[in-house]
């Protein structure tokens, strides 16, 4: 029999957008109206699903509508999504910051939330004193704090700092110690939204490390938010995909990362109308127009760049590849000439492994400024893998070749 | 961590779009208790910090203003103080009023001032408006100290003046003033979360409060002398609390058993008034704010 700890049921929220103004009041008013008659909310039925990109007729957007999902003890439960899918509404909603329009949420534990961190740092205030601070505002009592405060401040790796003022500190060790106050929070439920961003390698694999000990050794629920699938993966047991406030896919991990990854392959070239920057990138496409590629064929991209100013040189357009984790594989780069917009790069055969990839391209002047940076702007799929390698389908053979020898 | 099947344990709790009709978080205030004493301890450490004259500056605006308050009403406009002397009376009066719009002004902007804290993780809100309230003790203590030595200088200089043995209930009228702050702050900042013009409201209103509140002269003598407009300050409970202050401080003036019952009685229903539609607001003031 599974052991539910949190049950979402129907959840929705409404949000009206635009100004707060005289038209608020009226509308206030006629809900209120409305409401002391006993009829329905005359608002609640014109919202409309939340898509960004879309122009909506009405004021009022739904950015989560009808959500159901259960969570057992112990899962670690990733949410993933687009910006704007709804994922931060949801945590909201989780962790009591704001209330459903309709629908009720059941715990059966404490639920504890590390929306961003640092919250309620105060800068005049010591390590310490902050760790006392955020702690109990995270809910926690000063007598817990009191026993495990040599092991959050050893955690943070702040010991030094520990009696200076959190305003000299560097943004890293603020992470730091917020996440280390809220690592040892002992609640049933951890809710944790793109915390791992901030902070160095080390510490990212610290943090990651302890929150699996956390959901694994004790026995703790996670709901993790995060745009890095390569922490989502290491985590997660499960996940569910939101797409424009509705559950797309709930369902295991590598299920769920792949239909993410497979919702995001459709955009396979750019293109922008006039814009007003100096230096632009006006178009990137694959030079056949698709974007799927067997291995032994060269991958030719070509970018038109378009020039608002006059320049003679130190002007570069990088173009970075990255793996469906988000993770840079390898990079190129070729200085601007004022006179050629056209630029053509080539990926010659045999260097990516089967599956997906992504473009992201920067226009800029080294250590003086960007130009422009489209991120993700073309992906394209690769689809088997160099022949030698194809009888390995299972095996993680990593992300590129390499030209290594026998000898 | 207990493994154990606890399917059929009943819910911890559950999040809903709606309060329960008078839920006041009592308990869970109880709870956070901690928080509260650590709020209070950050607004006392962090806020003479930076500053070069810091809690000197407690001092200045109370002085200042009773030695202005003397010039123009009671000097200039001749209110008599009875045996009093007239700084010493609008000092007592300015220190207890004091205390009040730095309840009210700190209070009256909770939701705004903390929308990022609150817009991230959940405590009881209500803890901060307390916290504030508890908090301007200590600046109101500051405040009554140099009274107290403005009062010993008087009284070795010979003036009649006179702790009455009712002043073992000051710290009781303390808490009224306090609650009654804490109250209206909590009404107002939820209305400010949505009509930001409750904003302007306050800062004349609290002005023009002041001069309703029997701060700079005696109640009865507005009776005597506007009969046709002391019903303003008579329904006002402000006055009734700073008229028994002087009366216990300086003994001066009268005590009105009727007046404090009302204040009393106006200050529970504005607490709980307050609390109710602050409790009302925590629930989704985010999306407003």
């Amino acid at each position: 029999m599974k052991d539910i700890i949190l049950k979402v049921e129907n959840i929705s929220k409404q949000y009206r957008l635009g100004q707060v103004g005289t038209g608020t009041l009226s509308h206030d008013l006629n809900r209120w109206w409305h409401q002391i008659w006993g009829k329905e909310d005359p608002y609640l039925r014109i919202g409309e699903t939340n898509d960004r990109s879309t122009k909506g007729t009405s004021d009022y957007v739904w950015a989560l509508q009808d959500i159901n999902f259960e969570v057992e003890r112990g899962e670690v439960l990733g949410i993933i999504g687009k910006n704007g899918a709804g994922k931060s509404t949801l945590l909201k909603i989780l962790s009591k910051v704001t209330a459903p329009t309709t629908g009720s949420i059941k715990s059966r534990g404490r639920i504890a939330s590390l929306l961003e961190v640092g919250t309620g740092f105060n800068p005049e205030l010591t390590g310490k004193e902050n760790i006392f601070l955020n702690g109990a505002i995270l809910g926690m009592t000063k007598k817990e704090i009191t026993a495990k405060l040599d092991e959050i401040i050893d955690f943070s790796g702040c010991e030094r700092y520990i009696d200076t003022p959190v305003k000299r500190y560097s943004s890293g060790m603020t992470v730091r110690l917020a996440f280390a106050v809220a690592a040892f929070l002992e609640p049933e439920i951890l809710v944790i939204d793109e915390v791992l961003a901030v902070g160095d390698a080390e510490f990212q694999k610290k943090a990651i490390g302890k929150m699996q000990d956390i959901s694994k050794g004790e026995g703790r629920t996670v709901l993790f938010v995060s745009h890095n699938m390569a922490a989502v993966k290491s985590l997660c047991t499960r996940g569910i995909v939101l797409e424009n406030g509705k559950v797309a896919l709930n369902s295991d991990i590598s299920e769920v990362i792949s239909f993410y990854q497979n919702m995001n392959s459709s955009i396979n070239f750019y293109k922008t109308e006039f814009v007003q920057k100096d230096i632009y990138i006006e178009k990137v496409e694959f030079e056949r127009g698709i974007s799927a590629f067997y291995s032994e064929e060269d991958i030719q991209v070509n970018f038109v760049l378009r020039y608002n100013v006059e320049f003679e040189k130190n002007k570069f357009l990088m173009v970075r590849i990255f793996d469906d984790l988000d993770q840079a594989l390898f990079s190129s780069e070729i200085e601007l000439k004022r006179d050629k917009s056209l630029y053509n790069l080539v990926i010659p055969k045999f260097t990516l492994v089967k599956g997906f990839y992504k473009l992201n391209c920067i226009v800029y002047h080294p250590a003086i400024t960007q130009y422009d940076v489209i991120d993700s702007c073309c992906n394209f799929s690769i689809i088997n893998n160099r022949p030698d390698f194809s009888h390995l389908e299972t095996f993680d053979i990593g992300k590129v070749y390499s030209q290594t020898k026998w000898i | 961590m207990n493994t154990t099947n606890t399917s059929n344990t009943p819910w911890l709790f559950e999040i809903t779009p709606k309060n329960k009709f008078l839920s006041l978080h009592l308990k869970e205030v109880w709870q956070y208790r901690d928080l509260l004493f650590l709020f209070v301890k950050r607004d006392i450490v962090t806020v003479y910090k930076q500053t070069v004259l810091g809690p000197l500056w407690y001092l200045i605006q109370p002085l200042f203003t009773a030695v202005t308050f003397t010039i123009i009403f009671n000097n200039l406009a001749g209110i008599a103080t009875g045996t009093v002397p007239p700084f010493l009376f609008n000092l007592a009066g300015i220190t207890v009023w004091n205390y009040f719009t730095a309840c009210l002004n700190g209070t009256s902007d909770t939701f705004r001032n903390n929308a990022s804290i609150f817009g991230k993780v959940y405590f009881p809100r209500v803890i901060v408006p307390i916290s504030i309230v508890i908090s301007n003790l200590l600046k109101f203590g500051i405040q009554c100290g140099i009274f107290i030595v403005f009062y010993l200088f008087y009284y070795f200089q010979g003036a009649a003046i006179g702790l009455n043995p009712s002043i073992v209930f000051f710290p009781l009228l303390i808490l009224f003033m306090g609650i009654l702050g804490l109250g209206f702050g909590m009404l107002i900042s939820s209305l400010v979360t949505k009509y930001r013009d409750f904003n302007h409201l306050i800062g004349f209103g609290v002005q023009l409060l002041m001069y309703l509140s029997a701060v700079m002269y005696p109640m009865a003598l507005l009776k005597e002398k506007l009969p046709s407009y002391g019903w303003l300050v008579q329904y006002n409970p402000l006055a009734y609390v700073i008229e028994t202050t002087r009366y216990m401080l300086l003994s001066v003036g009268q005590i009105s058993l009727l007046g404090l019952g009302y204040t009393f009685l106006v200050t529970v229903l504005v607490f709980f008034v307050g609390l109710l539609i602050f409790n009302k607001t925590e629930k989704s003031f985010i999306d407003t704010v």
